[in-house]
Order: C-alpha cells, then structure tokens, then sequence
C-alpha cells in the first residue's frame, strides 16, 4: 500500500511536466511570432529584394528621333549596336578567358569592368539579379562572332540597341553626339540609368529631351532560372515607348559643307542666318572634325585625341570664340550716331591717315578727307567713327555725364544682341563682351573720357563677340532694324517652334537709319574693302574687319549679306590671323553666298574655293582617327 | 449492470473530440490552399482542380486521408492495442527492406515505388514506433527511471531511428528524438533532457565562433573559449542546485564558491596573458580549468561519499569530451552537405547561390508578405520557384507570402491549440497506454513544426522535415492521420468500463 501511495505522489509530480512540455510549445510559437513580425511587418528589404526577383523589369528604348536638313537631307540616323548585358547572379562559373578572347578584351579589362559594375557609387542602380551593361556596341560583325559562343557564357545577354550613324562627314559642332550617360547625368535627371545614352554636344544635347522620347517598361515574371514566365499581370502594368520627335535644321548641308571646305587649314568660324527667319544656315567652326569618329566604342578615344588637340577641335568658335569685331562693328556705332544726333548721313569728319587728337592716333589708310557717313563706311574710315564717338560722348548737352553716353551706348548695343548671350539652341553659347560706364569707372578710377575708350567705336579694345553675334548684326541690317534670335532647329516634329525663335527683337535704330548703313555696305562692295564680292546677279552687301590682336597677324573678318532687297543670307567670316578683311573674310564669304543664292558655284569660284581650301594658316593635325 | 454499463458507455460519435477533428479540418483546407499556391503553374493558369497538377493530386490525398481516418475510427481501439508490437516489427521489416526495394531520389532511398505513386514508409513508421512505446510503457511494473526499462525505450526508439538514416533521410530520423519528451513526461530524469540540450548549445555555439578569434588573440577560438566558459558556468550551477541535497548548503555554497574564484582567476589571467604578454591558446587554461574543478569534485565525493559530486564531475569531464569529439564528428564525419548546412544556418556561409539560397530566399518570401499577404495565388517568389522546395519542406513561405502576417499566426495558433488540445486529452486517459501514445503524437507534432516553421524562418537547422498538413505529398499526409486518429479512437474508447 505504501509503495502504491508513493507512486501515486510520484505520479502526482510527473503529471506537472506537462507544463514543462506545454509551456515549451507555447514558448516556440510565441518567438516564431515574433520572428515573423519583425520578418514582414518591420523590413521592406524583403519586398523590394521579392520584386527585384520575380519581376524582369526590361526597359523598351525608343528610337532616337532622326535629324534631316533644312532641304530635308537626312543627316543623322539610327542603326543597330548590340551591347553585351550581364546578371552577376547568373555568370558565376563562365570561363573568362574564353569570354575576353570572344569578345577581344583583355583580362585586366575584364575585371576592371566587372568592379565598377558592382560599385554602387558609379552605379547607383546596380542589382545582381537584373542585367548590367558589361559592354557597349559591339559592332555587327563583333555582335555576330560573339552570338556564336554566347549560350557558352550564361548570365551574359545580348541587348540590341540603337547608335546614331552620319551621312555627311560635316556640322560636328552642330550636331553633337550621343554618349553613354555619366554618374552625373543620372544624379541630375532619374530618367537615366547607368548604360543609357545621352546627347553631348549639339542638339543631340540641347534637344535630348525631344530627340530621346519616353523609355517603355515591359514587367516581366521571371522564375528562380531567369526563365520568363510570362507578363505581370498580362501586361497591364506595361508601358509602350514613346519614340524621340524628328528634327528638321535649319542648316543647309551643302552650304555647311562648303563652309567647312573653305577653312580647311584655318582657324575661325562662317556664320550664315536666314535674316528673314532667324534660321542658321550654315556654322562652320574650324578646325572641325567627322562626326562619325564618334560612333560607338571609339567615341572615348577619339574624344580624348580631340580634346588634346592644341587647336582645340571641340571648341565651336562659332559661339564660343569671342573676338574683337574689328571695322565690322563701325555699323553699329553709324546707326547709334545716327538715332542719337551725333551725326546725319551728310556730318563728315576729317582723317589724315587715322584720327589724331591730343596726341592719341588712330592709324587709318589713305582716302579721301573730310568725307561723309556713306564713304566712311566704304572705306572703312578710322578717323570718322573715332570723331563720332568722341564728339557722343562728349556731348554734355545730351548726357549729363560720361557714364550716361557710355550708359546709352550700351543700351543700344545690348538692343543689337550684343553683350548677352542670344540664346541659340545649342550648348555652351559664349555672351561676348560690352563695356559699361561701371566697368570702366573700376578700370579706369572714375577718371576716363570718349578718348579714354575710343578703339571701342572701331571694334577694338574691349569689345569683343561672337562670331554668331557678328553675323546676328548682318542679319538685323539686313532686316532694316530687328532681327530673330539665331536658331539651328527649323521645326520639330509634331511640335511648335519655340515662340523665342519666332519673336522679333527691334533695336534702338529707325529703320530709315539703317538703309543709310546699307548704303555704305553695298558701297564698299561696289567701290570700297569688299569689292571682290561684287556679282552681276545679286546685289551684295558687306563690310570687312581687320582686327587687331595682341597675340599675332590681325584676324581677317566679313560681315555681309544679300541680295540687298529681301536678303536670302546674311554671313559672317572670321579667319584668326587671316590679316586684311579682304584676303579671306570677303572671297570666302562672296563663295558661300554664291552658293547658298545660286544653289551652286560657278566654274570659276570652284576653282577660286579651289584655291582657299589648299591655302592654310597653320599645320594640320593628321593624328585624328579615320572615320569609319 | 448491463443497463449501467450501456449507459456508461456512450456512443463513438459523442465521444469522439470534435474539436481536434475541427482543426485537422481548417489545417487540412488551409495547407491544400498553400499548395495550390506553392504548386501554381502561369502555364497552366485555372487548373487549381486538374488532377494532373499537384493540387489535384493533394486534393486525392486528403480525400483518401479522411477514408482512411473513418476506418481508424470505426475500429476497436483495443485491438489496436494488442497489435502493437505486430505493427512495430513489420514496420522495422519494412524500414530494413526498403533501401534494398528503393530507387535513389536525389540521393534518398526512402521511397518505395507501388505503380505509378510512391510511399516513404518512415514516414508511417512513426505511429508503430508510437504504439510499440505506449504498449511496453504501460506493461506491469514498468518504470523508465530503472535504467533496465529506459534503455528497453531507448533501443525501441533508437533501432527504427539507425534504419532511417540508413536510407540517408537523417531529417526523418531526427524526428525520433521527440520521443525523448515522452520518456521525460514519464519520469526520466530533468537532468537527461538538460545534458542533452546543453550538448546541442555546445555543438550550436563551438561550430558558429570556431573560426573567430578570442579578443583579437589569434592564437584563441572564441568559440572553444565561450564554451569552455558554459562548462564552467553549468559545473558551479549544478552544484549550487543539487549540492545541497547531497551534504548541507553550507558546504555547497563552500565549494562553488572556492570553484567560482579558482576558475575565475585562472581564466581572466591566461586571457590577459595571452593578449598582453605572449600570444597563446588561453583556451588549454580553460580546459586545465575544467578538468581542474571535476578532479576536485571527485575528490569531494570520495572524501565525504556523496554521489551528486561525482555526478556532477561527470558531467563536466563529459561535456569536454562532447565538446570535442563534436567538433571531430563536424569536420570528419559529417557528409559535405549536411555540414554546409549547418554552417549556413549558423551564418557561417552567405554564398547566395550555395547552400545559404533556400534560407534567404524563404526569408524573402515570407518579408515579402506583410501583413496580410499579396493573397491567394497572387504570390510569386513560391510560383516562381525562388524558394526551393515550395510545396513541400518550404511550403510556410507560400503562407507567408500570400497570407501575411496575419495568415501565420493563424496557422501557428491553430498548431499550438492543436498541440496543447492534444496535451489535455493524453492527461485524461486512464490508462498508461492511451497517455503514452498521445504524448507520443504531440511529442511529433511539436517538433515537426518547431524544425519545419523554425528553418524556413531561418532559426532551426535546415532538416528536410515536412510541415503537416500542409507540406504536399501522400505519405505524410496520411502518417500525420494515421497518428492522430488512432490517438482520438484511443481517447473516445476512454469512458469503456475498467474491466
């Protein structure tokens, strides 16, 4: 009975274990619980790392929009690259050896590239499970002996991209080019990832967001092999690619052809605008180079050659070259006399061999003296527009100060597009230089007077423009007093013209006021400086500068236009060190209006084009790659 | 008498625990939910029912699972009982036969082929274990804590559990060791089940901090340190436990103390020494420790012939000699795979594309879910197949991920009142049969879930263990059944006059 008792209390005892293994049970369950709430209900990591799984986002390029001149030639367009794509997640175990010789990179090259790939700070948007860029462009001979070998390499794909290709080895300036979007790109814009192209230069930059359209987004589910299983969701959630808008330019390929002939073996810039419409038609920078030197994965090299390059290929002088204006400048300071009352077409100053006057002297060449506005102009007279401003800002009936003159002088230069920059539609646009009456109070202490200042009425000194605003400034003459903001993009499809391209902008000058200048230029074309660009077809306007500078030979300059009634073109020709105005401004001007007018050259000027082409001012650079 | 004992026994039907049967049901619905969740393929969109899908398949499954539950039920729970030792001696037949009749599936051979379905008979094998337990548990006189009747237990449990790792499913085999609950509940020693788990928390914390070293000490193991610690930590507090039973609690708190001083001076020194003096393995010091403190231990009983000392040094001495062997069985004898497996889990390895891609993966699958899930077949990590296993062994993450939060609790709450309903109906058997067995099915239960649910939430090691109910697949689904309804036909015979 006794041993029956005790092992009832034993039993007694044992019985409380089941709280042992209850509790233990309970506990479990209670830390799962926790587990799983601090799994899903306190990270989003895990939501992100499910979608970067199963979800394929592919992106669907658009095409770039294609670019045609103003003639509708096509210009730049697209055709097929291939760029190799990489999923780390998938390359583990690819022999790399037979990869770098596939695809004839080297070993170095290879995991120099496969680094910057994983780091996250040059590639912000890096996942081991989706594809990366690994290369760019392969070439469709490339593409072809690599597909071969591809299902040798898993993890590596082929994505068929598109990459601009030129028809004309011309307008690299203009044009610009597409390359592949640095950090800074995609840190700006989070349209961008890493691999994407860009505009660089030209209007593929200034017009990128046009040019490039919307990238689509197919949303693919994708299994655990990277097998496609079909769309999320049918591809409800999909978007269609926009693609980029066509351009059509301004520019007339055949005239920007001739431009970039004709400065072969010279530094400088031609600048031709439509007055009537603002419509650039040809700029040419020199020294220039193909653009198709800058297709694909050559780009980076020759880049780099370029940029190397002491004459500064890259540099579009056109709008980024500011210049003393020279002689060429002397219309703007006659029609500001003339608006002001300085002077009246029939006011005629003295010039004995330049302007002389308590002993500062300003050379000039032999003509005849006293002599009126028209014949100044035409000959391009010192003494006369050194008399116009010294007797301007002199004249304290008028302004109350110096500074007021100086004041009033800017203003009517600002009015003519100087100073600022137009606003053309390409990038890097340079604003030239207009002295004002505070720049000079610093230079000059307060103390300075018209004859302090006065190269600035020849184009010297001071001031300084662009080759663009130059032929601006033919453009508004011709045009009697207003002219429209330059711009190289004539329409963009589906699109209206930006209305900053189709605004008058007047000046400060009567209309009637400016015939009398034109006057003076058809004057120095029929009997003055520019008399080479006499034609018997059309009535030619022009006046030529010859600019000083501190560095060399003077820099040869036109600025003209023509006909005289309803002008077609109105151009400027800037030749560094070209000397007199009349040894390459006018002749390379008077060929490029031929051609534009004409539509083609005659026997003869091809001949004299002939002769420019082979005549050069500095050695040229033959290190540039071929183009392909 | 008659008319009394009709009255005292009432019919099976009012009997029988309804709620038990309640939540199979909800389990059952909600595991074939998962599995058409985890089986769902986008080219076969629609064909949830097809039988040809697995699905379908689980759908034939669970029917035949309540066939074959009716059945239970409707025989006599005695004859049952008497076939116990019959069912557990075909079973270690077939157990024996079957890697002989298998074909390899990646790298198993557990399943035998019976026309175009196979059978994995471990998995079945687990109710005859159960039954052969309570059957020889609740024999005349019988006692697990007589060193004669454990070890009959250990070797009915031990035998089946060789079989099966026999057939490489080691998995399968651990499941066995739940078993050890029910020796516990039946009188084996606390102490056994405390020796056993801090074998395990030697073996978890040796191989995770075996490679890291001691303080910056090169020379030092931070793993064998901290364990060589814990030895020191378990020796101390074992004697302040159960030394005052064994002389009076002055002397106990005497000799802890004296051991607690020794074993602290020494090791803070050898430490010191090794980082400031002369870089060298501290650890041997520890060890010296150690042995130290169980040498003296023996002393103590010898002198005063108290056997817990003694006892209590053999625990000592054992767990260095664990410690170490452990350590020689992880790197020499375990398979490539089954070490990789827990050096992943212990977070050794976090190669993504290795051995460590089930568990991150599995995590991401449940994060993903949130708090409500993204809903019924709208999951896509499990459809997709980034979780490896999704219908069977991983088949939680298809909960995780299409029901959330929310969907989980559920699940584990309605496993724990499964388990603790189970618990209360093994209390309230009169006999020692019916106790034993059902302490037998929730023993099995809870650790199918604690591994199942704990390595799919990265916190238990990886072992291929299927979640019941809910993992796809015949054998288990109908092991599971089995087991459970041969205890609710024990528990409705439970009113039966004694005769």
């Amino acid at each position: 009975m006794e041993g029956k008792q005790g092992s009832t209390k034993a039993n007694y005892e044992l019985e409380k274990r089941k709280y042992v293994i209850g509790g233990a049970a309970v506990v479990i369950i209670i830390v799962y619980l926790l587990r799983l709430f601090t799994l899903q209900l306190l990270s989003e990591d895990f939501k992100m790392s499910a979608d970067s799984n199963a979800f394929l986002k592919r992106i669907q390029y658009p095409a770039r929009g294609a670019i045609s001149d103003r003639n509708g030639k096509l210009l730049v367009y697209n055709q097929p690259a291939y760029d190799v794509m990489v999923i780390m997640i998938e390359q583990i175990g690819v022999d790399t050896l037979d990869l770098c010789e596939s695809l004839d990179i080297t070993r170095d090259w290879y995991e120099h590239r496969m680094e910057e790939i994983k780091d996250r700070k040059r590639n912000p948007g890096y996942s081991s499970y989706t594809q990366q860029l690994f290369m760019s462009q392969l070439s469709t001979e490339e593409f072809s002996r690599f597909q071969e070998k591809l299902f040798r390499f898993p993890g590596f794909y082929i994505r068929k991209r598109s990459i601009r290709q030129y028809n004309y080895p011309n307008g690299a300036h203009l044009l610009g080019d597409v390359g592949e979007v640095g950090p800074e790109d995609i840190e700006a814009d989070n349209y961008y990832r890493s691999g994407d192209y860009i505009g660089k230069l030209g209007v593929e930059r200034s017009y990128e967001t046009v040019l490039r359209g919307e990238k689509g987004m197919e949303i693919l589910l994708r299994d655990a092999r990277g097998r496609i299983k079909g769309r999320y969701q049918s591809g409800k959630f999909d978007i269609a690619p926009i693609p980029g808008r066509n351009l059509t330019m301004s520019i007339d390929i055949e005239l920007q052809a001739l431009g970039e002939r004709l400065m072969k073996g010279k530094l400088g810039s031609i600048v031709a605008i439509e007055p009537s419409t603002g419509e650039v038609l040809c700029m040419v920078s020199s020294p220039t180079y193909d653009p198709r030197i800058m297709i694909g994965r050559q780009r980076g090299k020759s880049q780099k050659l370029l940029a190397q390059d002491p004459h500064k290929p890259l540099l579009n002088r056109a709008i980024m070259g500011q210049y003393p204006p020279g002689s060429t400048f002397k219309t703007s300071q006659a029609l500001t006399f003339l608006q002001e009352g300085i002077i009246t077409p029939g006011t005629a100053y003295p010039c004995s061999h330049g302007f002389h006057f308590r002993g500062l002297k300003v050379g000039c060449h032999g003509h005849g003296s006293p002599l009126p506005l028209i014949p100044a102009i035409a000959t391009s007279c010192n003494g006369y527009f050194c008399w116009g401003l010294y007797y301007m800002f002199g004249n304290r009936k008028k302004y109350k100060t110096v500074q007021d003159a100086m004041t009033t002088w800017k203003d009517y230069m600002v009015s003519m597009g100087f100073g600022y920059k137009l606003g053309i539609d390409l990038p890097g646009e340079k604003r030239g230089m207009i002295p004002n009456a505070p720049f000079y109070d610093k230079a000059y202490r307060g103390s300075w007077s018209g004859l302090t200042v006065i190269s600035i009425s020849i184009g010297q000194g001071e001031v300084n423009l662009t080759p663009l605003q130059i032929a601006n400034l033919g453009a508004t003459i011709a045009n009697r007093g207003y002219y429209i903001i330059p711009h190289v993009i004539k329409e963009v499809q589906g699109m209206p013209l930006d209305t900053l391209y189709t605004k008058k902008h007047y000046t400060r000058v009567q209309r009637n006021y400016y015939e009398t200048v034109v006057t003076g230029m058809r004057q120095a074309v029929l009997g003055g400086t520019c008399r080479i660009a006499n034609t018997s077809f059309y009535e030619v306007c022009g006046k030529t500068g010859t600019a000083q500078n501190p560095h060399g030979q003077d820099h040869s300059v036109f600025m003209g236009f023509a006909p005289r009634e309803n002008p077609k073109i109105a151009i400027c020709v800037y030749v560094e060190n070209g000397s007199w105005g009349a040894t390459y401004g006018v002749p390379i001007g008077a060929l490029m209006m031929e051609q534009y007018i004409n539509g083609k050259l005659s026997e003869a000027s091809q001949a004299r084009a002939t002769v420019f082409e082979n005549k050069h001012l500095y050695k040229t650079n033959d290190d540039l790659p071929p183009a392909p | 008498m008659d008319s009394k004992r009709k009255k005292k026994s009432p019919s099976l039907f009012k009997s029988l625990d309804w709620l038990t049967i309640f939540i199979y049901m909800v389990l059952l619905a909600l595991g074939w939910m998962s599995v058409c969740g985890a089986s769902y393929d986008y080219d076969q969109a629609g064909n949830i029912i097809d039988f040809s899908t697995r699905s379908g398949m689980q759908i034939v499954w669970i029917g035949s699972s309540l066939l074959l539950a009716f059945f239970i039920l409707m025989t006599d729970d005695r004859l049952i009982e008497s076939l116990s030792y019959i069912i557990y001696i075909c079973f270690l037949g077939l157990l024996f036969a079957t890697p002989f009749l298998a074909h390899d599936i990646k790298g198993s051979m557990s399943w035998i082929k019976i026309g175009n379905s196979s059978i994995q008979p471990a998995e079945f094998a687990k109710f005859g274990v159960a039954l052969c337990l309570a059957k020889v548990m609740s024999t005349y006189n019988f006692d697990v804590r007589k060193w004669r009747d454990f070890i009959i237990c250990l070797i009915l449990i031990i035998v089946p559990m060789g079989l099966i790792i026999m057939q490489k499913e080691t998995g399968t085999a651990l499941v066995y060791s739940a078993f050890f609950l029910v020796l516990y509940r039946e009188g084996m020693p606390g102490c056994l089940l405390f020796t056993a788990i801090s074998a395990v928390v030697y073996f978890v914390i040796g191989v995770r901090f075996a490679e890291e070293p001691l303080w910056g000490i090169e020379e030092m193991s931070l793993g064998h340190g901290l364990v060589m610690l814990l030895i020191q930590v378990f020796t101390i507090g074992l004697i302040w436990v159960y030394g005052g039973k064994a002389t009076d609690d002055k002397q106990r708190t005497k000799v802890s103390r004296q051991i607690l001083l020794y074993s602290l001076v020494i090791d803070v020194a050898a430490i010191l020494i090794a980082r400031f003096v002369y870089p060298c393995n501290a650890v041997w010091a520890m060890v010296f420790v150690c042995g130290a403190s169980a040498l003296y231990l023996l002393y103590l009983s010898m002198r005063d012939r108290v056997l817990p000392y003694c006892l209590i040094a053999l625990f000592t001495l054992g767990s260095m000699g664990f410690f170490y062997s452990a350590d020689f069985v992880m790197n020499k004898v375990m398979e490539p795979h089954q070490q990789m497996r827990i050096r992943v889990l212990l977070g050794l390895e976090d190669d993504p594309r290795g051995a460590g891609y089930n568990v991150i993966q599995a995590k991401i699958a449940i994060g993903s879910g949130g708090l409500e899930g993204k809903g019924f077949l709208n999951g896509t990590q499990t459809k997709l197949k980034y979780v490896p296993e999704q219908d069977t062994d991983f088949i939680f993450c298809t909960v995780g991920e299409e029901e959330g939060f929310i969907g989980c609790a559920i699940v584990l709450l309605l496993f724990l009142s499964l388990i603790l309903r189970l618990l209360h109906l093994a209390e309230r058997q009169p006999y020692t049969f019916g106790r034993v067995y059902g302490y037998c099915v929730l023993s099995i239960f809870l650790f199918h879930v604690f591994i199942n649910v704990g390595m799919v939430l990265g916190l238990t090691p990886v072992i291929g263990i299927p979640l019941p109910f809910f993992s796809y697949g015949g054998s288990s689904l109908w092991g599971f059944t089995i087991l459970l309804f041969i205890f609710l036909r024990i528990d409705a015979g439970r009113n039966r006059l004694q005769h």
